[in-house]
């Protein structure tokens, strides 16, 4: 009972969102079932899960959009409240939205101090952005006359002047071409730097290992899993190790481990339960191969996620492009 | 409140400072008073180009001797022609028609005369001609009976009817034709706001939820901050342009005499030359000024706001229901037309009789309420049916604003979907 509460305190201190049990039914679907996470304060937190799995719903119940129907959310350890809270948010939905026909500059100054802010600090903090991105010359261009990576990072701009203490962005690089996507990224990294703590919605798995410290997996409206990137792969690792040799034209025969794969100067091998890695390397050694490098290799997250959700037809979309 | 007032101000000016705003206040009343100032031109110059009438006189009615206040009129009396043989020669000789009046006259029925011409000829004539045999006749029976026309035309009696109303507050000459005006104008205003206005607080949703900002908008607002901002904002810019349209007339009216001081000298001579023109004028300052100008116009602002802001609403919640797709917001649109339609038909017969049953029926059912009123806004309308009016429409107000509201929360977040009025009807009476 102690020790309960005694956690309590702690995780009041370092999660800024807590979902408890959270739950929204839709009459066609369970869009949301009884999900539970917590996000620290200063990360970047995946939320991750094919389309329709419930990512936008759990995110529009975060921003107030939404009420669950049960359960509750918690904003920095108070219940959440939309009036009070939604300064401290910025949200960028997957599926972007600016007035066309409005000046650019007039646009960000007005969904600025929609957020709470003065007419001085907005456009302060407008002229800052601008310069930052290089958009100085777009203040009287409307959003119509724009590229689809101009408004896109308009669109980020438009989200986080406020200073948000949580971001949430929903697929922030999709349509973004390499250049911006990694001047986007850069800023993500930094706005968690100084403190923000941001949700990164996302089924490209390859950009979540890039970015995110934790992730949560949601498929069918039910966590799957949820964690640091490193803990979920130690906890999904098929003690498979990658060993570089000048050659492997001899054939190994042993019974410590097995080879998944020959490589031209590495072999793929699967060691065999309660064997250590010494007693495999003693093996090469004593059979005289020159041994260039040997390392554990991790699953990624793509390889993670098709297993966990490959009874599901929505696996597909985690199919490896390459 | 000040989240309100951003929304207010936004969807006010951007649509304010819009060039199509700025055209269609502007051109509008250059419009309607050139419509004005050609319908005045016409009629003086009375359109008809010179006319040559030749006329068969068998019976002898004008004595060879006509004349019409129409000075393009010019008349000729044939000899030694029958009505056949100068059918086919009155063209060659010069004549656009010919009259003819036959030996005799049957003067209860006149019927058997006839104008005979290559070309329809135009109405305003045919009065004239028609005027001309009637005094003709009315001469010749009056002679036969021993009297001297021109005495008879001096001694005859010229009656003027008024009706006065005796109320409470004493009697008040009664100025139909001036009050039906005043109705129709303030009617038909309210119309026009309720359906161009309403319609484009419908686009502006639809335009949010298209374009997805919605969804970062209500990250920031309620949306029942963004859906009342929304409609004061654009039913503001109603209001400046009913504004700005009126101050337009005014200076418009004030401005033509000095561009075209030849326009208005017709006008003014075409009213004040007949003693008619210039009690037509009075008539029309008497009858405005003994009107209740107060009443109608504290009527008129509270209908034209209400009727306004009831429509406004669920014009807005049809808007968050409908996607690109403008064959289903039309579907949705039409019942919520009907009623408007149905309380402009009443109030034009309201006008006439403004304690009719449907009258009042229409003055009283909150969707039709703001316009058939105007049609009795000239008139007594007894207390308690002000009293029910105006206290049903902010009832209905408040009921749909809160409901349209529900639908409104639901709709601009739904996509991909169409949507019935029965689904509607479930997200407006379902809890949150």
């Amino acid at each position: 009972m102690n020790n309960d509460l005694l956690l309590l305190d702690q995780t009041i201190v370092m999660n800024l969102v807590e979902l408890h049990n959270v739950r929204k039914y839709f009459s066609s679907q369970k869009a949301v079932d009884n999900i539970s996470f917590n996000i620290q304060a200063g990360s970047i937190f995946g939320l991750l899960g094919p389309n329709g799995a419930g990512k936008t719903t759990l995110i529009r119940m975060i921003t107030g959009i939404f009420y669950p129907d049960s359960g509750n959310v918690l904003f920095n350890g108070k219940e959440f409240d939309a009036l009070t809270h939604h300064k401290n948010i910025g949200y960028m939905p997957e599926e972007r939205g600016l007035y066309k026909k409005m000046k650019i500059g007039e646009q960000a100054l007005y969904l600025a101090q929609l957020k709470g802010m003065s007419k001085q600090d907005a456009l302060k903090s407008i002229k800052e952005w601008f310069v930052k991105f290089e958009m100085e010359t777009w203040w009287n261009k409307k959003v119509e006359d724009l590229s689809k990576g101009m408004s896109q990072k308009l669109q980020f701009v438009t989200t986080v002047l406020h200073q948000p203490s949580l971001i949430i962005l929903d697929e922030p690089f999709s349509g973004l071409d390499p250049v911006n996507a990694n001047i986007i990224k850069e800023e993500i990294f930094n706005l968690a730097k100084n403190g923000a703590t941001i949700i990164f919605s996302t089924h490209r798995m390859e950009q979540v290992e890039e970015i995110c410290d934790q992730i949560v997996l949601v498929n069918q409206g039910k966590k799957i899993l949820d964690g640091s990137v490193d803990a979920v792969k130690q906890d999904f690792k098929e003690n498979i190790f990658k060993i570089g040799l000048h050659s492997t034209q001899k054939t190994i025969q042993t019974e410590l481990f097995e080879i998944v794969q020959q490589l031209p100067e590495a072999l793929l091998i699967k060691l065999k339960q309660n064997v250590s890695t010494n007693e495999v390397l003693q093996h090469f050694i004593n059979n005289d191969y020159s041994i260039q490098s040997f390392q554990e290799v991790l699953p990624s997250l793509n390889d993670i996620f098709i297993k966990l959700v490959e009874d599901s037809s929505s696996a597909r979309q985690f199919q490896n492009i390459n | 409140m000040n989240k309100i007032s951003l929304i207010i101000q936004r969807e006010y000016f951007t649509r304010v400072r819009k060039k199509m705003f700025l055209i269609t206040t502007l051109v509008v009343p250059i419009v309607m008073i050139a419509f004005y100032v050609l319908i005045i031109f016409l009629s003086k110059s009375d359109s008809s180009e010179k006319q040559r009438i030749a006329i068969i006189d068998d019976a002898n009615l004008f004595n060879e001797k006509i004349t019409s206040a129409n000075k393009n009129l010019t008349f000729q009396f044939i000899q030694n022609e029958t009505e056949q043989s100068f059918l086919k020669k009155f063209n060659a000789a010069g004549f656009q028609s010919f009259l003819f009046i036959p030996h005799s006259i049957d003067a209860t029925t006149n019927k058997n005369f006839v104008l005979h011409s290559e070309k329809a000829v135009n109405l305003s004539i045919m009065d004239d001609i028609e005027a001309l045999i009637n005094d003709a006749i009315r001469s010749r029976v009056l002679i036969a009976n021993g009297i001297n026309p021109v005495e008879f035309e001096k001694k005859s009696a010229n009656a003027q009817l008024d009706n006065i109303i005796d109320t409470e507050n004493g009697a008040q000459k009664s100025f139909t034709e001036i009050a039906y005006i005043i109705s129709l104008i303030c009617g038909f205003l309210i119309y026009i706001m309720m359906m161009s206005y309403g319609t484009q607080v419908m686009r502006g949703v639809s335009e949010e939820k298209t374009n997805r900002i919605a969804e970062v908008i209500v990250s920031s607002v309620k949306p029942f901050e963004l859906m009342v901002g929304k409609i004061i904002g654009i039913g503001a810019v109603g209001i400046t342009q009913f504004l700005i349209w009126i101050v337009l007339l005014f200076l418009l009216q004030a401005a033509i005499p000095m561009i075209y001081p030849d326009v208005t000298n017709q006008i003014n001579n075409a009213a004040l030359e007949s003693k008619e023109g210039v009690m037509a004028l009075n008539s029309v300052l008497q009858g405005v000024s003994a009107l209740p100008m107060l009443k109608i116009v504290s009527f008129f602002l509270f209908y034209f706001m209400g009727g306004y802001l009831l429509y406004a609403s669920i014009f807005a919640a049809i808007g968050s229901v409908v996607s690109e797709d403008h064959q289903e917001a039309q579907q949705l649109v039409a019942p919520v037309l009907m009623p408007i339609i149905v309380g402009f038909v009443i109030m034009s017969k309201a006008v006439d009789n403004p304690n009719s049953t449907e009258a009042v029926v229409g003055s009283i059912f909150p969707f039709t309420s703001p316009i058939v009123m105007m049609g009795r806004i000239t008139a007594d309308v007894p207390l308690w049916q002000t009293i029910l009016s105006m206290s049903l429409l902010v009832a209905t107000i408040i009921i749909f604003t809160w409901f349209t509201a529900k639908v409104y929360r639901t709709g601009i977040l739904m996509y991909g979907k169409k949507v019935s009025w029965k689904e509607i009807f479930k997200w407006a009476f379902k809890k949150n």
